[in-house]
């Protein structure tokens, strides 16, 4: 803020030096913490790195094991599992969500409401659906009891483990995302809809007809961030399962946490960051494709 | 992609004024199926805050034995006693507590002091790396953007690892500057939500105010800023929602007490609590407590962040 005394109310051609006192902060910030971790931890997938020693070089001996590394491919696959249930129900809800918001009603307080379990951490959304589904004394389960069904052990069975988990998150991010593509459809003119009303369309009709196609570029955006999002499924393991049980719900992010930390594998903790990013990655480029993002038919 | 990147004047923030009005209110089959489903989604919605209010207010012992009844069972503020560490350690664990409680007090003035120190700085750091992208001349500037955009793509998790290495370097590890600082300086989102709208501030204002003979500083503290107010508050409370709630990076960098946040400290309050006999009466009370200010913080600024929420589609 030095500058200020200095800086003279008439302008020269540029504000360089100005410029340069504005950026510096965000520049920093970007520099240290967000481009140098980028190529360090690169460098550290190709090194053997426990945090007391110095790195040591070895090559591609980190993505050689992780090639071979049966729990990995697991903690993979139960990772993509997660992301497509997670994603597919949270899509079409989030869908349905936005647009009885708008074809119903224009009401704050409704979509406030819708928010709410946005403004949980991932740790209680865990927390409270913990004791929601708990086998023996969770309200969830008592229903299914007084319904005459066998209660469900939801986060303590191997199958059952991975979806609860993608419905909890659900439940948590649903509202975002559904406020998100809320706001799309905002931008649809009302005209199309009353052009198709006076065609005789019905509401179903002009969801397929009219919505769709011209929610298409925000959808695409907001399915590359949720995909990205969810693939980082971490906390709501952490507080119910804790990877179990029998390494059902050990998702990417836990394995490599659990390395980094538990086994203090740094190298190849990093290394498989660096696939999860390359997966990440392609997803994005792929679904930048697929959907034509870029876009829009509203033109 | 015009909801993401062009609000219609900066000025003017996104009202609630509805661009489509709902069909006429004729009572159709359709419209009562279709508010049935908006009702269930809101009692999905509701319905476990309800939940965790009952069983805070219940006693362990209550639970056990109905564990259906829709209200509290021996209505009791034991729980809440227990996680705020108002209870001694004999009369915990005679209540289904752990006996080791939780010092929430200082979990919530940590969660405070990094979530504030984290909005405040994130966000005046990149509204003036914004102005600077948005309003000012400097050769270079284009380029310097794409680059600041370029981040946008490099997904948290991988920058976790090597951050971590980095503060464990700068002997930050279990300090609360260490859990604030790799986001204390920016975010690429920030940057460029915030660019967009001094984008579409009129020129005229600008130099009205040159003429008048403010400094650009001046100009961007008095003129700037406050046109851009509620985008900055849209902005301000999702970032203090977002580091509030964070779990992963406190958990990798605190290791004590002193840099302990609420998220981390009811993670460990659950783990502490026996696998068989949870002391669900004192956790679903931490939880509640963890959760209230985030709710206040919410219900005091909903008004004006809900219709601008689209406008953060990148998030």
């Amino acid at each position: 803020m030095t500058i200020a005394s200095s800086s003279p109310p008439i302008r020269k051609r540029g504000d360089g030096l100005l410029a340069a006192v504005f950026i510096a902060p965000a520049m920093l910030g970007f520099l240290v913490f967000l481009l140098w971790p980028t190529l360090r931890g690169i460098y550290l997938s190709f090194t053997r790195f426990n945090l007391l020693t110095p790195a040591e070089w070895v090559g591609l001996d980190n993505y050689v094991r992780m090639v071979n590394d049966p729990i990995f491919w697991d903690s993979l696959a139960v990772t993509v599992e997660y992301v497509v249930l997670n994603i597919g129900v949270q899509t079409v809800a989030a869908l349905a969500i936005a647009v009885l918001l708008q074809r119903l009603t224009q009401s704050a307080l409704l979509r406030g409401i819708v928010l709410t379990p946005y403004l949980m951490s991932n740790v209680v959304a865990g927390l409270v659906w913990l004791w929601i589904l708990d086998t023996q004394l969770g309200i969830g389960n008592e229903i299914i009891g007084a319904l005459g069904a066998d209660r469900i052990p939801f986060l303590a069975d191997e199958t059952w483990a991975i979806p609860t988990i993608a419905l909890i998150n659900v439940w948590r991010h649903v509202g975002y995302t559904a406020l998100l593509l809320f706001a799309g459809l905002q931008a649809i003119p009302n005209d199309v809809y009353e052009a198709a009303r006076v065609d005789g369309a019905s509401e179903w009709r002009m969801f397929w007809r009219v919505t769709m196609p011209l929610l298409r570029p925000v959808l695409a955006v907001v399915l590359i961030m949720t995909v990205i999002g969810s693939f980082q499924v971490f906390d709501t393991v952490a507080v119910t399962t804790a990877g179990g049980p029998a390494n059902a719900t050990n998702v990417l992010q836990y394995y490599i946490y659990g390395s980094a930390f538990g086994r203090f594998q740094f190298g190849y903790a990093s290394a498989m960051s660096v696939a999860l990013l390359v997966v990440l990655s392609a997803i994005t480029v792929l679904q930048y494709r697929l959907t034509r993002a870029g876009q829009s038919n509203l033109g | 992609m015009a909801t993401m990147t062009t609000p219609a004047t900066p000025a003017a923030p996104p009202t609630t004024r509805p661009t489509v009005r709902p069909a006429k209110r004729r009572l159709s089959v359709g419209r009562a199926a279709a508010w049935t489903v908006m009702g269930l989604i809101v009692l999905i919605t509701l319905l476990p805050f309800y939940w965790i209010l009952r069983t805070a207010l219940s006693t362990n012992a209550g639970l056990n034995a109905d564990p259906a009844n829709p209200l509290p069972v021996d209505l009791t503020g034991s729980g809440f006693e227990r996680a705020l560490g108002l209870q001694s350690a004999e009369e915990a664990i005679a209540q289904g507590g752990a006996g080791g409680g939780l010092d929430f007090w200082r979990y919530l003035l940590n969660s405070v002091i990094v979530s504030t120190l984290i909005t405040g700085c994130q966000i005046l750091f990149s509204a003036m790396a914004a102005y600077a992208f948005a309003r000012l001349r400097w050769r270079g500037r284009d380029q310097v953007f794409g680059l600041f955009l370029a981040g946008l793509m490099v997904p948290t998790i991988f920058t976790l690892l090597p951050n971590f290495v980095l503060i464990k370097q700068l002997h930050l590890v279990d300090s609360l500057l260490g859990i604030a600082l790799p986001s204390l300086f920016m975010t690429p989102f920030a940057v460029f939500f915030l660019r967009q709208f001094f984008m579409n501030i009129p020129h005229e204002v600008e130099e009205a105010a040159l003429l008048d003979g403010a400094g650009k500083i001046r100009i961007f503290f008095r003129v700037i800023l406050p046109m851009a107010a509620t985008p900055i508050l849209t902005l301000s409370v999702l970032t203090y929602i977002t580091s509030w709630n964070d779990y992963f990076w406190p958990l990798m960098v605190s290791y004590s007490d002193d840099s302990r946040v609420l998220t981390v400290a009811l993670a460990i309050f659950r783990a502490q609590t026996p696998a068989t006999g949870v002391d669900w009466s004192g956790l679903t009370a931490a939880t509640l407590i963890a959760a209230l200010p985030m709710l206040v913080l919410f219900a005091a600024s909903a008004r004006r962040i809900v219709s601008s929420i689209g406008f953060t589609g990148i998030k």
